[in-house]
């Protein structure tokens, strides 16, 4: 007889996420096959209209957009978050999980919270214009607030932890002789990053900016605040059709995409792991 | 097939009821705004008619909509809403046919809020509130004192990049329809499209669009030029005596908040024992007083202290001024050309 114990263990989290996850979001995006009422509610008639307005030009152009928006904020965020971690994991082995606590701190405060801190920074009677006025800048100052790079700083600050564990466990777990085995074969210590450090982590890398690019091309708050509602992401479209046209199923329509995009890329990043690691176990690390 | 989709449909339409219509419906459900009636308001009622009034609260019209229109108005007796939705809601058959013998304060109500364009005669809908929305502005920053939305949608050079507007579809739009000499319910796309052009030129000018924090921008300094609903300028003028209002010389809009009660509430009495209590003029002048909104009640407006209304100008204005303005009305189909255009000006570079 097979072990059970693992299948009752996990049946309240089945239900659970079935219960309250699944089922609901499968009810809101079959509202994309049907049809706005004139005020708002229903028509039960089927249609592909909404999913064929999803590709309507400008529609698309906002996805791309905020693509391109969520692609730069995971740049930026899989950049520093790997200097962090590699820095942290290369402190004494003590000092580790205090630096860690540092970097997750942040998210013991509420989202909305860390994201209006940077309004009181940036605004144009802020901190950070008040500090360069302090130094003597007295030029009027580019506006910093409610701008794209506004958003971005924003994304990058509130996902930048997670890029920070994800990559933290490969480079701590990294076998330290393999690259002083690389070091006394001649490689210099550049080349030794670049040919078996970062191969050897680029799973956790990946993990990282697949997570803040995710999380960002969703993401519907930042943009409202940071951006001074000018431009909108299609987190803040899926928003507006459900919370000010009434459209519930176009709004249902475009979460629907945005859906098949993330499941896409978390796949994607899913095969590329398991081959990262496939190929590492065949080299012998048992680190 | 069609019985098929159907079908889907009417399980769809159960599965989201039963999930929206939790509220249960035991006691009246009252739904509003939060801090839009005097906190003892409930209590006070509950006390003196032996009622169990339970008040709810919604952040947004849109909001209380989605949840009525899934529950077809099970589980709510008395929503607050804006008068286009409660267009709506009397127009999908949910709006209970008031019974003016069962609502005797309504003739505290200005003749003018019982002939109100989405309304007349309050078949379906009492007013709460009404206002109008124009420019609030630091008197002492500007300069020329402003008087014409171009004054927002082309600002001079001195105010590029100091001004915000509301980020919600209608009011944005209503903006550039007024400067346009347009019908703030405009619906002929070429117009529609001459206003989106202007709201793109404007956006480039603008600090940010802001429903919620224009009035602590303009106390702060950092915009000194807003679109502003007058209730909430009134918030900035009680922190900053330069800040000032005025209804640019194309107009406003007329805005009036209702009281509606639903048809498929099981506590009709109770709910309009409530709506008649809050007509009363002592409970409808706290409105007035506390949240600085004009209120279409007649003896509540009279009893008002006169010093509220000299450091609140705005709270003098008459039924008629008010009444000199459009009412936004619901668009029906043409919500969806509405919706569409403010993504197009969003998403414009």
């Amino acid at each position: 007889m097979a072990d059970r114990k693992p299948l009752y263990l996990m049946t309240p989290a089945l239900l659970w996420l079935t219960g309250f996850m699944v089922i609901p979001c499968l009810l809101i995006l079959a509202l994309a096959f049907f049809r706005r009422g004139i005020y708002g509610g229903i028509e039960y008639d089927f249609t592909f209209e909404n999913i064929a307005l999803v590709f309507d030009p400008l529609y698309a152009g906002i996805f791309i957009k905020s693509a391109i928006i969520a692609g730069q904020s995971a740049l930026i965020a899989s950049v520093v978050g790997y200097a962090a971690a590699y820095a942290i994991a290369s402190m004494p082995k003590r000092r580790q999980p205090l630096l860690l606590f540092l970097a997750i701190l942040p998210f013991w405060s509420n989202y909305l919270v860390r994201t209006y801190a940077w309004i009181v920074l940036l605004n144009r009677e802020g901190l950070v214009v008040a500090v360069a006025r302090a130094l003597g800048y007295d030029q009027e100052l580019p506006s910093l607030l409610y701008t794209e790079g506004a958003v971005i700083v924003g994304l990058v600050y509130n996902y930048l932890p997670f890029v920070i564990l994800a990559c933290y466990a490969p480079l701590a777990r990294l076998n330290s002789e393999i690259g002083e085995a690389s070091r006394d074969l001649g490689a210099g210590r550049w080349t030794t990053f670049r040919r078996i450090t970062l191969p050897m982590t680029v799973p956790g890398l990946a993990t990282g900016f697949v997570f803040v690019f995710v999380l960002s091309i969703g993401n519907f708050v930042t943009p409202a605040l940071l951006g001074g509602g000018q431009f909108q992401m299609i987190g803040n479209l899926v928003y507006a059709q459900f919370l000010t046209a009434n459209d519930w199923p176009f709004g249902a329509a475009l979460s629907m995409a945005l859906i098949a995009v993330m499941m896409g890329l978390l796949t994607l990043q899913t095969f590329a792991t398991e081959r990262a690691s496939g190929g590492r176990a065949g080299e012998g690390d048992h680190g | 097939m069609t019985r098929l989709t159907k079908l889907i449909g009417v399980t769809l339409g159960a599965g989201l009821a039963a999930f929206a219509g939790a509220a249960q419906a035991e006691d009246l459900i009252v739904s509003n705004w939060d801090g839009y009636m005097a906190p003892d308001a409930i209590e006070k009622f509950n006390s003196a008619t032996g009622n169990a009034a339970e008040l709810v609260l919604h952040a947004t019209n849109e909001e209380i909509m989605g949840k009525l229109i899934a529950s077809k108005g099970k589980g709510y007796d008395v929503v607050f809403v804006s008068s286009p939705f409660a267009e709506i809601l009397h127009n999908l058959g949910l709006a209970e046919e008031l019974d003016h013998s069962k609502i005797p304060n309504i003739g505290n109500l200005y003749k003018d809020a019982t002939e109100l364009k989405h309304d007349p005669g309050n078949a379906f809908s009492l007013p709460y509130a009404w206002g109008t929305t124009g420019l609030c502005y630091r008197s002492d920053l500007v300069g020329d004192t402003p008087d014409s939305w171009m004054d927002l949608l082309e600002p001079s050079e001195k105010l590029t990049g100091k001004t915000t507007m509301l980020a919600t579809d209608r009011w944005m739009m209503a903006a550039a329809e007024l400067a346009l000499g347009y019908s703030v319910n405009e619906t002929d796309q070429a117009k529609l499209e001459e206003v989106r052009d202007l709201l793109i030129k404007a956006k480039k000018t603008l600090l940010a669009y802001d429903d919620t924090t224009f009035y602590s921008k303009l106390v702060t300094g950092e915009a000194e030029l807003v679109q502003a609903w007058d209730g909430w300028c009134n918030y900035g003028i009680g922190e900053n005596a330069d800040i000032k209002y005025i209804i640019p010389k194309e107009g406003s809009d007329l805005w009036v908040d209702t009281m509606v009660i639903l048809k498929n509430s099981e506590h009709k009495d109770a709910a309009y024992a409530f709506v008649n209590d809050i007509l009363d003029a002592d409970n409808h002048r706290w409105a007035a007083e506390n949240i600085l909104y004009k209120v279409p009640n007649k003896p509540a407006m009279e009893g008002l202290d006169p010093s509220l209304v000299e450091t609140y100008p705005n709270l003098g204005m008459t039924p008629d001024e008010l009444l000199a303005h459009e009412q936004l009305r619901d668009l029906g189909e043409a919500q969806r050309a509405y919706s569409r255009i403010v993504s197009e000006i969003k998403a414009a570079n």
